[in-house]
């Protein structure tokens, strides 16, 4: 619980932080909410030299309607999200899916965006953001740019952000008269999915993404080709697990997760679709 | 014997009172060993051995003691002269048991992944754990023994100058009944032979170990504070391991945050303190971290059972046989070897089992953290076998399984009853605990609901499973842990103290972390003296305050600890009456006390209170002529006989078959530990009990891999239940008055814990049964209820 020594400085803006970040190099860490990476830390798994704190940059937690989309400051805590009634109109799945993340101390101190540039593939964001077609935008040294969120992650808690860039905003889609499922599958209440599943549905659209099947957020697109072609939902289900790698831990062997992914998107899919 | 569901009248015995130290727990304002401010304390870290065997080649500290804050750095061989003897085990049970030695520091071979090699010393907490990255260990890693059977088989031997895995074996069977078991199985008309693995635990309590030793200015006493839940066992051991004198060596327990049995015992780190403090002349202070509590703290658990019933064609018990190998771990701690003997007398449960028992335990070495007691302490265990043998039985006879155990309950009428093993069982009626739980779950009605929902296809499966347990607790008559080997006695002091002002200072040789003693004791001593309990202060845990003393485990503190304070609180009464009676001028047999009063028996008007006494025994200007001033009294109680709580569990559930979840609907827990002295802390106790005992059957599971390596030492990874995952719990009682002493109280610390294992997985066995499962090992995680489904689906095909 004793983390090796390390630098504090705080920022007070985004362009401070990327000047911060830009300075101290490969050794420093970013910290907004601190509840993916201080665990980290004090296991010394995780020994950064420098944490440029960029939780006090107020003006990057927001929640604001952008039109065809919700925009989303990243230092957003979990539980604005979960409580933000724009959000609940336009992105229902979103709400509801923030709402099991961790424990409310967990969600009182989290941020959007920490939890999706931690990249962790158990993480009920990522792949909740990837199922909406989110879009993150990053900004760096020489200003700002927009990237999918399928474009976003690159594997086992690394993604395509630059080591001098900043998540700044996340923008969900507007989805009006969409049904909706999230499945949440774990042990305990607090705990990672052992397998999740967020879903949504509308006319012959879909979009479903799974948590902990791999070693990043999943897109099963295999699903949702099924449902546009006409599958069931039984028989879309089937194929839950064909876009991913899923692993075995202590709590699922591949061939559980496997059957847990096909049980729980069947299931979020029922719902999507009531 | 009278059985009633309502407490005998008292005055203050019986209410719901809160506990009074929870106002100082709650706001943060207690201490623990953390909390105690000690300046130019010196901070010790443990280097542990990554490899689970391996034999040390050397050990470099050099770069360790050049770093920041670094005092000194050691290596196990470099401070062997430090100790008098090795780690002590209080319980050698056989006379040929092997006991590996031991040092708070391994010298040439660590045995586990975990096992101390190395220490620093350093000015602050953060550069002691700096340092441990900096000393460099050569090692020989060798393979390691991880399973009990092949531990067993000596394929792969722990400690090489043993030659053998194998600690001992112990034996229970009936003397002269040679033949009996075999001719009981011979005949029966129904056996079931059942194989069930207790996993290993993590205690996790919720404070970890912490440890401070404060060299006293001058003369050479040592003060060793400690998170520990025997304080009197540890000052021996201390004084015996270092060589020094006893009289010398103080301990005390402040705040202790939980223990379960983990801290009832003396670790490394503790002698490791107390000899570096001594070697520095400096307070040497250590706060364990919780992955490394994992590890370094010892372990339940841990056990493979074998087990065989034999029964008549009505399913009446006729024999038993039992056969265990009991994982000791890397080392003997300060019970290890015990821990199975425990459970040795209880595998017949509440069952009125003839002279037909065999019991053989076999324990075994191996390269994991060592064993040790957890709550309970070997008797969930044997009431997990004997609870899920029973309803394999039932299986196999084809009767509910509540009806097969009201057929072989002991019948009220024989008790008190001498069991097979000669032990005698002093008061139960299990019938009437049964009965109640069943009427509070609504037993019949579940079933018929059962027969509608469970139809062939249903992915939502419900099931029902009961639990009826005796405990052996209240350790112990020291006479009977004489027989089995153990190396202390089961008494427990107390001391009443009444002061001029009539406030009451009870001193006990119990050490309470977290079970509520300062409320209980103030109750009993306020029943029985006619105060108000807020004027009973209890000293404790502190042996230069409370020298004499057994401490806190085995479900004893009440059944001893608490009765020991109601003898004492008796001689001050006689006392008391003598000078009453002395300034009454009348005759003590004539002087009645109740309510704090003493009075002349059919001279209402003659009376004096307590008060009034013991303000003139501090005087003493008018005492009967020849008694010394002041009121106090001491006794030291050793019990006639165990304490006999017993009860009836049951558990309703509810399983995805397509997931494997289990959810928990409904738990009743009818316990009955006699009188209660406090029934809301009785609920705190069966609460806590509950949760550890479903924490075993559905979240638990100490998992190494087959190198030795601990693959979930954080508490992400190692499941302890949360409040949000415990179902609600429903308690009830039945009140039978232990015979055996005059608060008629018996033990409550560990009986949720000894129910609920069993009656948990009863209930998903019997919620899967017509898919065919016939069994699903702890804990019953959705991965191993689903493989239990699908092994049982696939070999129905």
């Amino acid at each position: 619980v004793i983390p090796a020594a390390f630098d504090y400085v705080r920022a007070g803006s985004a362009e401070e932080a990327i000047s911060l970040i830009g300075e101290h190099g490969d050794e420093a860490k970013f910290l907004a909410g601190g509840h993916s990476l201080l665990p980290l830390m004090k296991l010394r798994l995780a020994q950064p030299s420098v944490l440029v704190d960029i939780g006090r940059i107020t003006d990057l937690s927001y929640i604001r309607d952008a039109g065809d989309h919700i925009a989303i400051g990243a230092l957003t805590r979990h539980m604005d999200v979960e409580n933000s009634e724009l959000l609940a109109q336009h992105a229902p799945l979103l709400t509801h899916a923030t709402s099991h993340v961790g424990d409310p101390q967990v969600r009182h101190r989290g941020t959007i965006g920490g939890s999706i540039a931690h990249a962790d593939p158990a993480s009920d964001l990522p792949a909740t953001t990837l199922a909406l077609g989110a879009t993150y935008v990053a900004q760096g040294p020489n200003g700002t740019r927009e990237i999918a969120a399928a474009d976003f992650y690159e594997g086992f808690l690394t993604s395509t952000l630059a080591a001098d860039e900043m998540l700044t905003e996340i923008r969900v889609p507007k989805m009006q008269g969409a049904g909706w499922g999230f499945q949440k599958f774990n042990r305990r209440a607090q705990d990672w999915a052992i397998v999740g599943v967020a879903a949504w549905r509308r006319n012959g659209e879909s979009g479903v993404a799974l948590v902990n099947m791999g070693s990043i957020p999943v897109l099963a697109t295999s699903v949702s080709a099924a449902l546009a072609g006409g599958a069931s939902i039984e028989e879309a289900a089937e194929q839950a697990a064909a876009d991913a790698e899923p692993q075995a831990d202590l709590n699922a062997s591949v061939e559980y997760r496997t059957h847990l992914a096909k049980v729980l998107v069947r299931r979020a899919l029922e719902a999507a679709s009531s | 014997m009278t059985i009633t569901d309502t407490q005998p009248e008292r005055a203050v015995l019986g209410q719901r009172l809160l506990r009074k130290e929870d106002p100082a727990l709650l706001t943060g304002e207690a201490k623990y060993t953390n909390d105690l401010a000690v300046p130019g304390a010196l901070h010790l870290a443990v280097l542990r051995s990554p490899y689970a065997s391996a034999t040390i080649n050397a050990v470099d500290v050099s770069a360790a003691l050049a770093a920041p804050g670094v005092v000194a750095a050691y290596s196990g061989a470099d401070l062997v002269d430090l100790w008098a003897g090795p780690m002590p085990c209080a319980w050698p049970v056989t006379a040929d048991m092997k006991n590996p030695t031991h040092y708070p520091l391994a010298v040439s071979r660590a045995n586990y992944a975990g096992d101390g090699v190395a220490c620093v010393l350093s000015t602050s907490e953060s550069a002691a754990r700096d340092a441990l990255d900096l000393i460099s260990v050569d090692y020989t890693p060798h393979e390691a023994v991880i399973g009990l059977e092949d531990a067993l088989s000596d394929r792969v031997v722990v400690h090489p100058d043993l030659g053998t895995n194998k600690s001992y074996t112990w034996d229970l069977k009936v003397e002269g009944t040679e033949g009996a078991v075999d001719a009981a199985f011979a005949a029966a008309a129904f056996t079931t032979k059942e194989r069930f693995i207790q996993q290993r635990l993590i205690p996790a309590a919720m404070e970890p170990r912490a440890v401070l030793a404060m060299p006293q200015p001058f003369g050479g006493d040592m003060t060793l504070y400690s998170a520990t839940q025997v304080p009197h066992i540890l000052k021996v051991m201390t004084a015996l391991t270092l060589g020094i004198p006893e009289h010398q060596m103080r301990v005390v327990a402040p705040s202790v945050g939980g223990g379960f049995g983990s801290k009832l015992n003396v670790y490394a780190e503790e002698l490791l303190c107390v000899a570096l403090a001594r070697k520095h002349g400096k307070p040497v202070r250590w706060n364990e971290e919780r992955a490394e509590a994992s590890m370094s703290t010892i372990q339940g658990r841990g056990q493979i059972q074998d087990i065989e019933l034999a029964a008549d064609a009505d399913g009446k018990l006729t024999a038993m046989r039992v056969r265990l190998i009991g994982d000791m771990g890397a080392y003997l701690q300060l019970v290890t070897p015990g821990v199975p003997l425990l459970g040795a007398f209880l595998y017949a449960g509440v069952y009125d089992l003839p002279q037909a028992y065999d019991f053989s335990c076999t324990s075994v070495f191996t390269n994991m953290t060592p064993t040790d007691a957890y709550r309970g302490a070997g008797r969930p265990e044997a009431t997990y076998a004997i609870e899920r043998s029973m309803d394999s039985l039932a299986a196999k006879i084809g009767i509910d399984p509540l009806e097969l155990r009201r057929r072989n309950f002991i019948p009220t009428e024989s008790y008190p009853y001498t069991a097979f093993t000669g032990l005698v069982y002093d008061s139960a009626d299990h019938d009437a605990a049964a009965s109640k739980a069943a009427e509070m779950i609504g037993y019949d009605a579940f079933r018929q609901r059962q027969a509608t929902q469970n139809v062939p296809g249903a992915t939502k499966r419900i099931g029902i499973g009961v639990s009826t347990y005796f405990e052996m607790c209240g350790l112990a008559p020291s006479r009977v842990l004489a027989s089995l080997n153990y190396g202390a006695g089961g008494w427990e002091a107390a001391t009443v103290r009444v002061l001029p002002t009539n406030k009451i200072q009870v001193v006990t040789g119990t050490a309470p972390h977290g079970q509520g003693h300062e409320t209980a004791w103030s109750m009993i001593v306020a029943e029985k003296l006619g105060v108000s309990p807020d004027d009973v202060d209890v000293l404790h845990s502190d042996t230069a305050i409370a020298p004499l003393g057994l401490d806190t485990y085995g479900s004893r503190s009440l059944p001893v600890g608490g009765v020991a304070i109601a003898l004492a609180c008796d001689k001050v009464i006689d006392k008391a009456r003598q000078i009453a009676a002395h300034q009454l001028e009348a005759s003590p047999d004539d002087l009645e006390f109740s309510g704090g009063v003493f009075r002349v028996a059919g001279s209402p008007d003659k009376e004096t209170p307590l008060a009034a006494i013991a303000f003139a025994a501090f005087t003493a200007h008018d005492l009967p002529d020849g008694m010394e001033p002041n009121l106090e009294a001491h006794t030291t109680y050793d019990p006639p006989n165990f304490s006999w709580p017993f009860g009836t569990h049951m558990c309703a559930v509810e399983v995805d078959t397509e997931t494997g979840e289990v959810d928990v609907l409904q738990y009743v827990a009818v316990d009955d530990c006699g009188v209660q002295v406090n029934p809301l802390i009785v609920d705190g106790q069966v609460h806590g009990g509950v949760v550890q005992g479903l924490a075993q059957a559905l979240y638990e599971e100490v998992v190494y891999d087959s190198d030795g390596n601990l693959k979930n030492s954080t508490l992400a990874e190692y499941l302890v239940p949360a409040a949000s995952d415990v179902p609600p719990i429903t308690t009830g009682h039945t009140v039978t008055p232990s015979p055996t002493n005059q608060l008629g109280v018996k033990g409550i610390g560990e009986a949720g814990t000894i129910g609920a294992a069993p009656a948990v997985i009863n209930a998903v066995v019997d919620a899967l049964s017509g898919l065919g499962v016939h069994d699903v090992p702890m804990p019953a995680s959705p991965l191993n209820v689903w493989n239990a489904i699908q092994a049982a689906q696939g070999g129905s095909q």
